[in-house]
């Protein structure tokens, strides 16, 4: 097998690679969002709670939840491989994801919810037209590594026999003897992937910037 | 005929084990300019947040029209859309331009299109001096730019009844004019205000009243001349003596001289 086919033979997993980081980041994002928000103003049981689904998500290994999902829960409801690897990492990075949009909601600042309040918005719409916005912007720099964290742990859906661009590299090289070039290539385009997502973020922050702020 | 547009009737406001409010009343007319103040942990500012509704008051009712809104079941987000509030440190919107934060209100509460908020919007900033900045973003203003935005963007909701809590305190001394100047405008054209300021000057000649608070009570309150030339109590005159000296230099030799008349 010439070089470039084995190129070739790993590239073919990115489209697996890229559909796992779609569901997970989405997913991560919007009950990330959903989560802070009840931790900060659910009001003491449900934010406690939520609090609990942040530790416990965080202080468990990726790799682990998703054995959880894929050998225990996915054999009673049909889970494919794909979406138990894909949803494990989701429900993972929705813990942090907390974190940060936690960390960003509470940086923008009492005064700001109260100038909002004494305008006679609800809370909700003081959420929704002026902690959030702010918060959103706020949140990009670390949301960019927690972007590049998922793009490297989709590869753990190997473990369950995903033929994402870990797999296919693993197999081609040993198949071959060369996994040292298999693996190169792999890791150029894991690299290559984190890159475009942090510099894609990058220019969003930009474009998002508040003047003068 | 005066008609009353605040009252508030034995208020008390308990923090931890102090009484930070005890049993206030005070009336504000429609048209009046009532200036509030008294030394530093006093509860001005915890008085103001109680009568928007940002704080909840332990004892005691305010009204505002005709309308108890201290009772139990009311709208806060309702009553609050009627009163404007001017903080200290501005709290503009950090992610709208100057135009959008006025605009915001009439939109998003009282559900105006947004070409009409857009006319109100110009129409307040005009009012404080601020068409040229329409496009700005806070961090683009200056404080007194930012604090005159404030009050257009209070003014924007065409509250009942303004709420100023100590609105020139974070400005650099050569800023307060330009806030003071558009809140005394305000006070002419007719709205109705409550002022916490250690601006003395702006109290002697704009303030209809001046109420004087020391310890969550109401010491004093009459009008300016009264509590400036015949305060009733020692501790009026001693404040009022104080702050004058420490806010306002240009004002200490008036004081002085007020001082020796009475004696
Ligand atoms: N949220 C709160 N929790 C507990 N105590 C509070 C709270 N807000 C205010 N207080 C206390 O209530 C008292 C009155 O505070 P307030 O801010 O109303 O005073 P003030 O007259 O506005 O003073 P200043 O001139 O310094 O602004 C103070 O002793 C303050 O410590
Ligand atoms: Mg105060």
């Amino acid at each position: 097998m010439a070089l470039w086919d084995i190129f070739v033979y790993i590239l073919t997993g990115v489209g697996i690679t890229v559909a796992v980081t779609l569901v997970a980041l989405p997913m991560g994002l919007v009950l990330g969002v959903l989560f802070s928000l009840v931790r900060i103003y659910g009001g003491k049981v449900f934010s406690c709670l939520a609090g609990v689904y942040s530790t416990v998500m965080r202080g468990l290994p990726p790799i682990v939840l998703l054995f959880i999902l894929y050998f225990i829960i996915a054999g009673s409801i049909n889970l494919s491989p794909f979406w138990a690897g894909s949803l494990s990492l989701g429900i993972i990075s929705s813990a942090y994801q907390m974190e940060i949009f936690r960390g960003a909601v509470l940086s923008v600042g009492g005064g700001q919810e109260m100038a909002a309040r004494a305008l006679g918005m609800s809370r909700i719409q003081t959420i929704q037209n002026i902690i959030l916005p702010q918060a959103l912007r706020l949140a990009i720099p670390p949301w960019s590594n927690e972007a590049a964290t998922v793009v490297k742990d989709s590869s753990l859906v190997y473990a369950i026999g995903v033929a994402e661009v870990l797999r296919r590299a693993q197999f081609v090289g040993a198949r071959t003897f060369k996994p040292l070039m298999a693996f190169t290539i792999a890791a150029m385009i894991y690299f290559g992937l984190v890159f475009l997502v942090s510099h894609a973020l990058a220019i969003l922050e930009r474009k998002t910037r508040i003047p003068a702020f | 005929m005066t008609n009353t547009i605040l009252r508030i009737q034995n208020v008390s406001k308990i923090y931890g084990d102090t009484e930070v409010l005890k049993d206030i009343s005070l009336e504000v007319n429609e048209g009046d300019t009532v200036v509030l103040i008294g030394p530093s942990g006093t509860g001005k500012s915890t008085l103001l947040r109680c009568i928007n509704l940002l704080s909840s008051s332990d004892s005691g009712q305010i009204w505002l029209d005709d309308q108890e809104i201290t009772a139990a079941g009311v709208n806060h987000d309702h009553v609050r859309q009627h009163i404007g509030m001017v903080f200290q440190d501005f709290l503009l919107f950090n992610h709208l331009t100057a135009l959008d934060n006025v605009m915001v209100g009439p939109v998003k509460v009282l559900g105006m299109s947004k070409e009409e908020a857009h006319k109100k919007a110009m129409w307040e900033l005009e009012r404080v001096g601020l068409v040229d900045r329409a496009g700005h973003y806070p961090g683009q203003l200056s404080g007194g730019q930012k604090q005159r935005v404030a009050i257009a963007r209070a003014l924007a909701m065409d509250p009942r009844i303004m709420l100023f809590d100590e609105p020139t305190s974070a400005l650099d001394p050569e800023l307060i004019g330009e806030v003071l100047e558009v809140m005394e405008k305000l006070s002419r054209e007719g709205m109705t205000m409550v002022v916490v300021t250690h601006e003395m000057g702006f109290a002697r000649e704009v303030a209809d009243r001046i109420v004087f608070m020391e310890k969550g009570v109401v010491v004093e309150e009459g009008p300016p001349e009264d509590l400036f030339y015949r305060p009733k109590f020692e501790r009026t005159r001693e404040f009022l003596w104080k702050i004058t000296e420490l806010y306002g230099k240009h004002d200490q030799d008036g004081e002085q001289d007020a001082a020796s008349v009475e004696d």
